[in-house]
């Protein structure tokens, strides 16, 4: 059995513009000790999904799923209070932001100290004790001091560094990490990565990378979700995926790379992504792709083999016809 | 921190200057002159009136009678009053813990009502509650003060008669007092009823003049913890799976103090604006009312000495708070100095 199991979740605000749909029936199924990347650009909803996992998004997001599970826990039928135990022990999150994460009025040490608190029955000297391991662990010379710091003292990667040890100071079975070295300078970028790499290997806990940045999903992660305008479009082992994508969009991800596996942000693809007041009818992605036909216009492609598209690339990166709509519409 | 705490010190120095000046051009400039307003209906001899402006050194440059006044001020000297001929800082000293039990009662309740109003509108922002508080606040917050006592006095006093009209306890009582401040004195005395009686003078004042701090504080606790409850280390905070409590209490409330502290005490110096029009409506014996007495009876020296204590208490008070934002703000409390 998966570690987590999502079927069909789908959230959707309620904004002044009426209901607005961010996440369109996602399925997500990741193994214990497995590294999952999530891709996309930005306003495909990597976000709002996970957030939406953990029980974090504002009252105005209205969240549904067949299925959600944890361990064979099912979230969405578990009552608040204990589900609120499940966030930060069995499953936890680090974010994009670190210099805003850490609360500015308290030490860090009360801040990683607050989460053993909790979860865990530990006493007062031995949460000191593994307060200090933690901070070792994930990289921060002389912990002992740092602990008494405050969190605007620390530099941006030395934020993410603590937001990190506190996340997985319960030993969580799941790492939720949403962007999480955006907003840091280059080469810290790299170690933050593999900080968070060697975490999950010593560890065995999962990890989620949510990552704008396709050099790091080929080197880290075994599995690759494509998502797009809250869809996912493809769903595949990581060596497969960059070698013979299926979807166009990650056709296009893909080949808009200058090298592959080296820059820091996902190439543009000409147009963008679209929000609540432009969607189009169809597949989400035809107003950009190259191959769209009539069809891609008017009917929502669903997913078969893990592809959202009507006529799915082969290896040749060349569309398919599997049902005869390019057939059908004369299209070669 | 030190460092801070002297910076904010030296700037009240040129407040300080400010505001005396202020008070002792004050009774010079007003049309009329001192010496005759002094010497009332009676008038003065030729010899007398020289004698007297000598004395208050009227008769001085300008800038030398400001000094002297200035070093008199330092050596605790506030003048003396033309009516009573006692020393203006005796009198405010007997007057001012009225003024305080009545200021402090009034912000006790401001504080107790709206930091848990605001607080919880926050939370529930868009709800009936927030949306009847808002309102309520708006009320409070607009209506003035006389009007809100003589209306408080008409309900309670008048039609219910549950509180009495004025002063600060019924004649019935009579004991020695420690504090000077009623309640507790009544407290101390032991004797049965006096308690009570103090307390039911002491809180329709009360009421009338936290009634405008108790709408600010809601109204800023509110939009402060409504910023704050977005930020991202809230949003942490739930990651980690705290109590609701604890989120709200100590993870959002203690970024949302820092704004909050200051908002509170910035209402002391409207609170001593409000204590003149409160302490004259309900004949309460505080340096509210003897300010205003003052000015009726032309009693300047006492005007200008009020004034100058009545600001310098507001300036300490400010200087507190500034004290107390480095002391709750992490930032400025870890600078060395
Ligand atoms: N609280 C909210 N209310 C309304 N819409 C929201 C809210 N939060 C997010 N959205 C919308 O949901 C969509 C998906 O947002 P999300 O943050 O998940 O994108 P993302 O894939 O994480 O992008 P990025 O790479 O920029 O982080 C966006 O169009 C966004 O505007
Ligand atoms: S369904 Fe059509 S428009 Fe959508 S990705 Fe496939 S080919 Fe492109
Ligand atoms: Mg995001």
């Amino acid at each position: 059995m998966a570690l987590l199991e999502i079927k069909n979740l789908t959230v959707e605000f309620s904004t002044a513009h009426g209901p607005f749909r961010a996440v369109d029936n996602i399925d997500l199924s990741v193994d214990a000790g497995e590294l999952v990347a999530i891709v996309g650009e930005s306003g495909s909803g990597k976000s709002v999904s996970m957030l939406a996992l953990m029980g974090l998004l504002p009252w105005t997001a209205k969240v549904t799923a067949d299925r959600m599970a944890l361990d064979g826990k099912e979230l969405t039928e578990m009552p608040q209070d204990q589900r609120r135990r499940i966030a930060g022990k069995d499953m936890a999150m680090i974010f994009q932001e670190p210099m805003t994460s850490l609360n500015p009025c308290f030490t860090v040490g009360f801040q990683i100290n607050e989460i053993m608190k909790r979860h865990l029955s530990l006493t007062r000297q031995e949460r000191d004790k593994r307060a200090v391991e933690l901070m070792s662990l994930v990289g921060i010379p002389s912990p002992e001091s740092r602990l008494r710091a405050f969190p605007h003292q620390l530099s941006g990667g030395m934020s993410q560094r603590v937001m990190i040890a506190m996340m997985i100071a319960c030993n969580p079975r799941l790492l939720i990490a949403d962007e999480p070295t955006t907003a840091l300078d280059v080469t810290i970028q790299a170690q933050i990565l593999e900080l968070l790499a060697s975490l999950q290997q010593d560890t065995g806990m999962a990890l989620v990378l949510i990552t704008h940045d396709m050099g790091v999903v080929a080197e880290v992660a075994q599995r690759v979700i494509v998502q797009y305008a809250g869809q996912q479009v493809e769903s595949r082992n990581v060596i497969d995926l960059f070698d013979t994508p299926k979807h166009p969009y990650t056709q296009a991800l893909l080949a808009a790379l200058p090298e592959r596996a080296t820059t820091q942000h996902l190439p543009s693809i000409p147009g963008v992504v679209p929000g609540q007041l432009d969607r189009p009818d169809g597949c989400l992605f035809n107003p950009r792709c190259q191959y769209a036909i009539q069809a891609c216009r008017h009917t929502p492609p669903g997913i078969q083999n893990g592809v959202r598209c009507h006529t799915p690339l082969n290896a040749q990166g060349h569309p398919t016809d599997p049902m005869g709509l390019r057939q059908k519409e004369g299209v070669s | 921190m030190f460092q801070y705490f002297l910076n904010k010190l030296a700037t009240t120095i040129p407040t300080f200057l400010g505001i005396s000046l202020i008070a002792f051009a004050f009774i010079r400039v007003l049309p009329g002159d001192p010496i005759m307003l002094m010497a009332g209906e009676r008038g003065v001899t030729p010899e007398r009136y020289e004698e007297l402006a000598t004395q208050f050194g009227f008769d001085r440059p300008f800038y030398i009678q400001y000094k002297d006044f200035l070093l008199n001020i330092l050596t605790g000297d506030f003048g003396q009053s033309f009516v009573t001929k006692h020393p203006v800082i005796d009198e405010f000293l007997a007057r001012f813990p009225a003024t305080l039990e009545l200021s402090l009662s009034a912000m006790f309740l401001a504080v107790l009502v709206g930091l848990p109003a605001g607080i919880v509108a926050a939370v529930k922002r868009g709800s009936w509650f927030d949306h009847t508080l808002m309102g309520i606040s708006l009320t409070g917050y607009s209506m003035p003060v006389f009007w809100l006592g003589l209306l408080l006095i008409i309900l309670f006093s008048s039609i219910l008669g549950w509180t009495p009209v004025s002063g600060r306890i019924s004649l019935l009582y009579y004991f020695d007092i420690h504090t000077g401040f009623m309640t507790i004195d009544a407290l101390m005395s032991g004797q049965k009823g006096a308690f009570a009686s103090a307390v039911s003078h002491l809180i329709l004042p009360a009421i009338t003049l936290g009634t405008i701090p108790m709408a600010v504080i809601a109204r800023q606790t509110r939009s402060a913890m409504l910023e704050v409850l977005s930020e991202d280390y809230v949003r942490t905070a739930r990651a980690k799976g705290l109590s609701t409590f604890r989120i709200i209490g100590l993870h959002a409330f203690r970024n949302a103090l820092i704004t909050v502290i200051t908002v509170i005490g910035l209402q002391i110096g409207v609170l001593l604006a409000g204590a003149i029009l409160t302490e004259t409506i309900f004949a309460w014996p505080g340096i509210g009312k003897w300010m205003v007495d003052s000015i009726f009876r032309r009693d300047y020296q006492v005007v200008q000495g009020g004034l100058i204590l009545i600001s310098s208490i507001v300036i300490l008070v400010n200087l507190t708070v500034d004290l107390l934002y480095g002391l709750i703000n992490p930032r400025i409390r870890q600078t060395r100095g």
